[in-house]
Parts: C-alpha cells; sequence; structure tokens
C-alpha cells in the first residue's frame, strides 16, 4: 500500500518532469491553449454561476436564522456571506466541483488517446506527447480558474441579495450592503487566489497523470477518470489546509 | 537499412521475443508474419523505443538507436512514419488535419504548401472530398489509408505498417498492400510490414521473416515458401483448406 502510493508520486513527478519541458513549436502549444481555454474554462462558466448563485442565497439564509439574537447587528450577515464566499465557497467548493467536472473529462480524454495509440502515435512522430497534451490544460486551467472565483464571489454575494433580502426579507438591502463593506481585508481574496491557483494546477495534472498512465481498454479510462476525481479531490482539501495554515494562521 | 543484432524483450516473466537479429533493406517490402499474439506487434514497437528493450540493438543505417537518449531518439522518430494496428488517427482533428499534423509541428511551410502536401498524400491513398470529415464518420479501412497518408507526410526514410489491411475486404487490403509496396520503391524507404494476411505475402512479399515462440524462424521470399520444408512455417502458411488446396494444385502441375 505505501510502496505503491511512493511509487506512484514518484512516477507522477516524472511525468511532471516531462510536462515542464521546452515545448517544441510554440505557437502549437498556442492553439491548444486556446482550445483548452474554451473547453475548461469557458464551459465552466455556467455550473460556476448556478452553484455560487445558490451557495450564496443558502449561505445568507442560514447565517439569518442562526443570528436571531438582538444584540448582534443584522449587518453581519452580509459580512458572513462575503467572507465564506471569499475564503472558502468560491476557491475550494467550486474546485471540488470543478474536479468533478474538468477532473473526468481530462482523464478520459487523455485516457481515451492513451488506449486508442494516439499518444504512441505522437510520441513516434517525435513530439513530446506529455508536455504537448497536458500543458496547454494546466496553464488554461490556472490562468482561468481566478476569473471563475472572482465570478463567483460577486455572483454568490448577489445570490445572497436575493436569498436575504428578497426571498426572506431577513434584512433590508441596506444592511446588507453595510455589512459586505464592513471590515473588508483584500488580503482574503489574494489567498482564495491563490489557493485557486494551486487547485488548478492539482486537477489538471493529477487528472492527466491517470489519463496518460491509463493502460489497455475502456473499463481502465473509466478508472482513471474515477480515480482522478477522488484524488483530485482529495488533494484539494489536504492542500487547502497547508496553505490556509501558510497564509492566514 | 535497419539492423537488429540479438534483440530480445520480455514483459515481466514472460520472454516475447529471443535473441532476434534481423536485417531490412530498403526499396522493398519486408513482411513480418505469425500468429496472433507471436510479438510481431511488440517487436515493431521495440524498433522504434515505444518499448524498451532488454538487450541487443537496433541500428537504423549504423545509428545505433537503442543507446540513444530522448532527444537523439527524437530526430531518429522524424525519419519515421508509423501505421498502428488501429489506425490512431486523432479523434478531434479532421482527416485533413491529421494528415497536416506532423508538417504544422516539424516544419515552416506555408499553409497553402501543408494543404496540398496533404491533399497529395491524401490522393495517394485514393481519399478524396473527405478532408473535413472526423476519423469517427469514415469507415475502417478509410482511416487505415488516411494513417498511411500521415505517416508519409513527412517522406520518411523509415516505414512502419502493424496490419495496415487487417479488417479489410480482400480487394481493398491488396490496393493498400500494393500501394506501400509502390511508395516504398519510390521513395527507397526501409518498409516493414507487420501481417497474417497470406494474401499480401503472395502479393507484397519481397522478403518474408516468420516469428515463432519468439524467435526469427524462417526468413526467405514469398516464392520459398512453397518449398519450405519447415513445419511450423507450413502450419502457419496452410492453416485453412482453401490454402491447403492451392498448395496441392500447385505441386501436382508443377510435377
Ligand atoms: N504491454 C504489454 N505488457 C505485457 N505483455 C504484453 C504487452 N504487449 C504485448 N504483450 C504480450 O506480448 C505477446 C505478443 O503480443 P503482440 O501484440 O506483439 O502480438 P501480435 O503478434 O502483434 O499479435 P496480433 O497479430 O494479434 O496483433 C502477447 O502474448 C502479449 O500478451
Ligand atoms: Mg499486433
Amino acid at each position: 500500500m505505501f510502496q505503491q502510493s511512493f511509487f506512484q508520486l514518484g512516477q507522477y513527478i516524472l511525468f511532471i518532469k516531462k510536462v515542464f519541458q521546452k515545448p517544441e513549436k510554440l505557437k502549437m502549444y498556442w492553439i491548444q491553449y486556446l482550445k483548452e481555454l474554451a473547453s475548461l474554462g469557458l464551459n465552466s462558466i455556467g455550473i460556476v454561476f448556478l452553484i455560487s448563485i445558490f451557495m450564496g442565497a443558502v449561505l445568507t439564509i442560514q447565517t439569518g436564522i442562526n443570528l436571531e439574537n438582538p444584540f448582534i447587528p443584522l449587518y453581519l450577515i452580509g459580512y458572513a456571506t462575503r467572507d465564506s464566499m471569499i475564503l472558502e465557497f468560491s476557491s475550494t467548493i467550486v474546485s471540488l466541483i470543478l474536479a468533478g467536472k474538468i477532473g473526468s473529462n481530462i482523464a478520459s480524454e487523455i485516457g481515451t488517446m492513451r488506449v486508442t495509440e494516439q499518444i504512441d502515435a505522437l510520441e513516434i512522430m517525435g513530439v513530446n506527447s506529455a508536455s504537448y497534451l497536458v500543458l496547454p490544460k494546466i496553464a488554461a486551467a490556472i490562468s482561468f480558474f481566478p476569473f471563475l472565483v472572482i465570478m463567483s464571489i460577486i455572483v454568490g454575494v448577489w445570490g445572497g441579495w436575493l436569498g436575504g433580502c428578497v426571498l426572506t426579507e431577513v434584512l433590508s438591502t441596506g444592511q446588507y450592503i453595510e455589512g459586505l463593506r464592513y471590515y473588508f481585508l483584500p488580503y482574503y481574496v489574494v489567498y482564495s487566489l491563490i489557493k485557486t491557483s494551486v487547485f488548478a494546477f492539482i486537477i489538471t495534472s493529477v487528472s492527466s497523470y491517470y489519463g496518460y498512465h491509463a493502460e489497455g481498454s475502456a473499463l481502465d479510462v473509466g478508472r482513471a477518470s474515477t480515480k482522478a476525481v477522488v484524488y483530485s479531490s482529495v488533494l484539494i482539501l489536504l492542500f487547502n489546509l497547508i496553505i490556509t495554515q501558510l497564509l492566514l494562521v | 537499412m535497419i539492423k537488429i543484432q540479438n534483440l530480445c524483450k520480455s514483459f515481466d516473466e514472460v520472454e516475447v521475443l529471443r535473441d532476434i537479429t534481423l536485417s531490412f533493406e530498403p526499396g522493398i517490402s519486408n513482411l513480418v508474419i505469425g500468429a496472433s499474439g507471436s510479438g510481431k506487434t511488440v517487436l515493431l514497437k521495440s524498433l522504434v523505443g515505444l518499448h524498451e528493450i532488454d538487450s541487443g540493438s537496433i541500428l537504423y543505417d549504423g545509428r545505433d538507436f537503442s543507446k540513444m537518449n530522448f532527444r537523439e531518439r527524437k530526430e531518429i522518430r522524424k525519419e519515421i512514419g508509423m501505421v498502428f494496428q488501429s489506425g490512431a488517427l486523432f479523434d478531434s482533428s479532421t482527416v485533413v488535419e491529421n494528415v497536416m499534423y506532423p508538417m504544422d509541428m516539424f516544419t515552416q511551410m506555408s499553409p497553402e504548401e501543408k494543404l496540398e502536401r496533404a491533399n497529395f498524400c491524401l490522393s495517394r491513398v485514393n481519399i478524396v472530398n473527405a478532408n473535413h470529415k472526423f476519423p469517427s464518420e469514415i469507415s475502417g479501412g478509410m482511416r487505415k489509408r488516411v494513417a498511411i497518408a500521415r505517416a508519409i507526410a513527412l517522406n520518411p526514410k523509415y516505414l512502419f505498417c502493424d496490419e495496415p489491411n487487417s479488417g479489410l475486404d480482400p480487394k481493398t487490403a491488396i490496393l493498400i498492400d500494393n500501394l506501400i509496396q509502390e511508395l516504398t520503391q519510390e521513395y527507397q524507404m526501409t518498409t516493414i510490414i507487420n501481417t497474417h494476411d497470406m494474401n499480401s505475402v503472395m502479393e507484397i512479399g519481397e522478403k518474408v521473416v516468420f516469428i515463432h515462440q519468439g524467435k526469427a524462424w524462417w526468413e526467405g521470399s514469398h516464392q520459398d515458401i512453397f518449398e519450405t520444408q519447415n513445419k511450423e512455417l507450413e502450419s502457419f502458411v496452410f492453416a485453412s483448406k482453401f490454402q491447403v488446396h492451392i498448395n496441392q494444385l500447385k505441386k501436382a502441375s508443377g510435377g
């Protein structure tokens, strides 16, 4: 069990080394990068929007219910929604959801290329297949995830307003906005963006790793994509803890 | 010219190739035959480094591939065209993009030149009006032919084909065989073709190597096959009643 984990870790590190080699032809990588931006980034906007709006709304309503104490000012509900979105929901939860969506997508795409010998075909031509297939994905995810996070924060806060001020009327719009402005630390946003970039790297590289090392049949591609989602999720949780310790405590 | 010396390859405990020594000349069709699972694909993949060999050497016109590092191998691989058993076309690219891909990656040709070359290669394999179809939208035989077009796109010095005509009807199969032979002569490529199709052997087998129990069991031309006293080869070649029948007729008429 331990031996197996160490073997995989070693194999993963070698894989990453292969990925980060000098591209043969930058133009081809650029084209791939643009394609990946569309497939990994733009295609995720919808789901991030949907999750964020509901999370924001539920957060506000729940905080409102739990704060029925006359000594605590209501605007703190807005404050809580804002910081929960920034600190945890828009980065970690959204990344976990994306690990499911993007992770399985990447692992099955690369895994299929492996079992149908397309990766071998690339290697035969003299292309560094790991780098060509994976580097653009990592770059696309790292450069696009921050936008998704910012969008998620904004949509989440808006969802909070819908839930707290429009739907349930726990607090007034004025109070909500006062809360949003209360004690705002820009550093939290930086922390959130750093976290997300790390998560973007984890999702794309781990999923690519499992896809790239799929062997045999379509069955193995399915297994690879399950593993990709499970391991990226676990690593996200682990690194969430580590980064928080390093940056916030 | 490709020379293989004392090549051995095993997976875990299973020896697939044992002490294979062979040489392949340019300009003629070199066929590797053998039963399913005899190690033809492993041999071809070992030649290009997709499998690391355990011992032995592989010489590409005197250059020892087995001792090269990744970078040096890449240079040799640019001179290699390979047609995989499954075709291995890129699913997400169209037919013409597949053929243009090696040019995109390794040449400075203009888009017009690339398109012209791609169309030329596709016309050589009789594929017309399918440029913008995806691999999933064309037939198995067409996929094989597109794979051949992609393999010859950069005028390779070495061409490897893993069962280029398996799963095709006899007529198309022979078409592909003849095409590969024609290209081989025209460009003086060193061509190695894996097959277990006896029609191919008869049609283009200028040199035939029979792999059996992991060894290069027998070598010769397709004419030699009929005179062979080699039991294993005989039982492989004349496995079907049809072929036994032909052989009997031939022996009878030849005296
Ligand atoms: N990656 C691998 N790991 C372990 N064993 C393998 C691997 N690839 C091939 N083998 C074994 O090597 C032997 C030869 O396989 P190979 O694919 O070369 O056969 P083949 O002659 O090409 O057969 P076919 O005509 O069916 O394509 C088989 O017994 C196979 O089980
Ligand atoms: Mg084979």
